[in-house]
This record gives structure tokens, sequence and C-alpha cells, in this order.
């Protein structure tokens, strides 16, 4: 038992796995935020951080949390039918800024629509009845897919 | 031409105003490790200009409201705001909900990062002077570093700053409670928030009695009533600040208290590498097996832990 203990944990100075940073927002006019906000629950029990920004948010708002908060993932609540405009309008706002980050749509959208926001650039759009598992793994697996994730 | 260093060139871009780059080197020392160390040594070489302002207060009473009208009021170019809130202990995860009291009100030149306490609290104390130095090497002046006023390090950490507010409310409880939670010690400038409501001026008027107590020359910390959401008392509050600031100065305590800090903070670090080191001994085979003879009730915790610390002592030269 006086052996240096042969682990196989970290070393001291090794870097911590950096949990996911999530901003969680909704754009505009909408005022439904209770499924951000069990959202907001579920990925912080997922082990991620999730820089909550609310309610009536606009692209400005969400790109310059983004950058000051290194966010590695946005995710957009929305309730008020206006996805086609304004998640097209979020993706254009983060790569004017010059950001690698993907953009989870979550709330109600219509089966016919997911797949032109999906061709548009969203990463994935999560409807009514998703699991907490499921929204957990979209979040992580948007996040795997950017070019410069770890 | 000499290749230029990334790092370097991260910090230039960041000193710039650049946000994303100065997004980023908080990222690196928010990993801790290696990469954390040459952004942390960086920063020292450019840091020690900027005024650091703890917020700190039990939760609830409007510390980051007051720390976004802080931060417009301040009249600087480039404030910054390092809001603090708790990890989940069980997940690792956090909610940090901030921003969205602050957004309203600060100018958009100001920058605010949202930090989680990440793993045990010893982390931070050592994450949140990085932090800040990051943000002084990038430029920004002043730093308001919100915390929540629970705990002994979430009190520290505000404490650690030249000026700490103390944040309470109308019906906090009186001078006993005030004396309970430790808060008193730390404070330069009271703030008694939503001060709209009833029982305000005796809210003043317990922290008054308390100061009376307490008081022993030098700096009496001010009180100032505030109704942060309407923006009320903030401009006062900024007054009593620089007022703090320069009596620092006049005194000679912002060099002593700076040197204080720089102290706790090799404590903190070496503090923050030994329990490192215990943590990765207890999940080791050999603590393994100590901790088993533990659960079976056939080893005393008190005798484990002085067998694993020999153990641990052992592989450390520096102990002897």
């Amino acid at each position: 038992m006086s052996e240096p203990p042969a682990d196989t944990s970290p070393s001291p100075d090794a870097e911590f796995e950096a949990p996911i940073r999530v901003v969680l927002a909704k754009l505009g006019l909408d005022g439904h935020d209770r499924g951000l906000k069990v959202v907001a629950r579920t990925l912080r029990d997922a082990g991620m951080e999730v820089i909550y920004l609310g309610l009536r948010q606009t692209t400005d708002s969400i790109v310059a949390a983004c950058e000051q908060e290194d966010a590695d993932v946005i995710g957009l609540s929305m309730h008020n039918a206006g996805h086609l405009t304004l998640a097209p309008r979020m993706l254009q706002a983060v790569d004017q800024a010059g950001l690698d980050v993907p953009v989870v749509i979550g709330g109600i959208v219509p089966a016919d629509d997911v797949s032109t926001l999906i061709d548009s650039g969203v990463a994935a759009v999560i409807g009514p009845g998703t699991s907490a598992e499921e929204v957990v793994s979209a979040v992580k697996a948007a996040v795997d897919r950017q070019p410069d994730a770890q | 031409m000499m290749s230029r260093d990334p790092l370097d060139e991260l910090f230039e871009t960041a000193r710039g105003g650049n946000r994303r780059a100065l997004g980023k080197l908080l990222t690196m020392v928010e990993k801790r490790g290696e990469t954390a160390a040459m952004v942390s040594e960086r920063a020292h070489n450019h840091a020690g200009h900027a005024r650091v302002v703890g917020v700190t207060g039990a939760p609830g009473t409007g510390k980051s409201t007051i720390t976004g009208r802080l931060a417009s009021v301040s009249g600087a170019s480039r404030p910054a705001i390092l809001a603090i809130d708790p990890s989940s202990p069980l997940t690792g995860g956090a909610i940090l909900g901030d921003r969205i009291r602050m957004d309203n009100h600060v100018s958009s030149s100001a920058f605010i990062r949202s930090m989680a306490t990440r793993g045990h609290a010893g982390g931070l104390a050592v994450a949140v002077p990085d932090a800040i130095r990051v943000l002084d090497a990038a430029g920004c002046d002043p730093i308001i570093v919100e915390t929540v006023g629970v705990g002994q390090v979430e009190v520290s950490i505000a404490a650690a700053a030249d000026t700490t507010v103390v944040v309470v409310t109308p019906g906090w409880g009186d001078a006993v409670q005030a004396n309970k939670a430790g808060l008193l010690e730390v404070a330069d400038v009271f703030v008694v928030n939503k001060a709209d409501r009833p029982d305000a001026r005796g809210a003043r008027r317990d922290l008054e009695l308390m100061l009376d107590l307490g008081h022993r020359g030098g700096w009496r910390a001010p009180i100032v009533l505030t109704t942060a959401t309407e923006g009320e008392g903030i401009d006062g509050l900024w007054d009593e600040i620089e007022r703090h600031t320069a009596h620092l100065h006049d005194s000679g305590d912002l060099a002593r208290r700076r040197c204080r800090r720089r102290r706790d903070e090799v404590a903190d670090r070496i503090e923050l590498s030994l329990r490192d080191q215990v943590d990765q001994m207890i999940q080791s085979e050999s603590g393994e097996v100590v901790l088993s003879r533990v659960d079976r009730q056939e080893l005393s915790p008190a005798a484990a832990a002085e067998f694993l610390l020999a153990e641990l002592k052992s592989h450390n030269p520096l102990e002897g």
C-alpha cells in the first residue's frame, strides 16, 4: 500500500473539462417563457452552464452575450410563429459577428417548417413532447458538430 | 519577422476592445491548468490599473440591478462586471441569471461575464483573481465583482476588492442577524436597497447602531439608500465609492489591501493544488482500499485521514 497510487485521474494541473456554456433566450415579442425555464433547468441538471437571458432579446443582445460569455451554443425558444423570420436573422447575426455558435430552436414550430429551418442552418429543432434526454443530446450534438469543438 | 505568440495576439486584440478575444481569455483562466497559468502570468504584467469594486449581500437584495446601474453611472468608457453564481454541487451545472437584471440598465460599452463556481469553492478563490487580472490587462475599469453573500468564500471574494459594497433590504433582520452573517466586517459602503419599501429607515438605523458599536476610527462605512430598479440613489452610491477610493489612496490603505490580496492568493493557490492532490489520493486505488475499511468500520475516519495524509506527505518532498 506504500506504492504510489497508479490511478487514471488527471494530474492537479490538468485542465478541467469545461462545461458546455449555453445562452438561452427568447427573441422579440414573445412572452411564453415557461418552456425556456424548463429547458434551463434541464440543461443545468445535465451539467451545463446556462446563461439565461430570458424575454425580449434582440439578435444583437444575444450575439453580444455570446461574445462576452464565450458561449458554445445558442438556444432560442419560439412561440410567436415568427420562427421563419427570426431564426434566419439570428443565424445571419451570428454569422456577421464571425461566431461559430450553433443555434438550436425549441418551442412551437409546425412540422412543415422544421426542414426549412434546418436547411437555413439551424442545428436542431426541438418540439413539444421532447424528453429531457433528447433536449440534452440535441444540444450536445450541435456543439460537437462545430468545427472548433474541443 | 518573428512569428507572433497567439496568446500575446489575443491579449492585444482584447486590449483593443475586442469582446470575443476577451471572452476567450476568460474561458482559458476558468479552465485552470497550464493554459490558465500562462494567461494569468501574461495578464499579471499588464494589470494593476483598474479599480475593483465588490458587491455582495443576501440573495434577492438587488445586487445585480445595483451592479448594472453602477457600471452605467461610473461614467467609465469600459466598465466590466464579473457576476458569480453557484454551480450545482450535484451536477456541476449552473443557471447564470444575473445578466437579465443588468442588460436593461447597462450601457453597451460594459463587458459582462457570468461565472459559475465550478467544483469546490477553492477553485473560485483562484479563478476570480485571474479573471479580474485579465479584465484589468484588457483595459477594463472599473471591474465590479458580484457574489452572493452566503458562505465564507463568496463573501471573501467580494471582500477582496478595493471597495466592498454590502447590500441589505428593509426587513432583512435586526442587528444581531447582521453580526451573524459576517457581512458587517467586510463592508466599506452599505446599501439599503428597495428603499421604497416600509422601514428602510429602520434598516438604516440598525446599521448605524451596529457601526456605532464597532467603529474604531478610520473609515466609517457610509449607508446609502437606493431603489435600484428606478435608479434612485445610485449616483450617491457611486459618489461614496469614489470617496472611499480617495480615502484608500490618501491613507495608503490601497497598497496594503492589494498586498494582502496578493498574499491571500498565494495561499489560496497552494490550498487549491493541495486540495487537488487530496481528491486524487481519495480517488486512487490505495485511497479506495483505505476508504472501504472506513466503510466496514475497521478504521475510524480520523485514523484513515492520518494514514492517507502520511502517504501524501511521503510523495511530497516539500513537506520533508
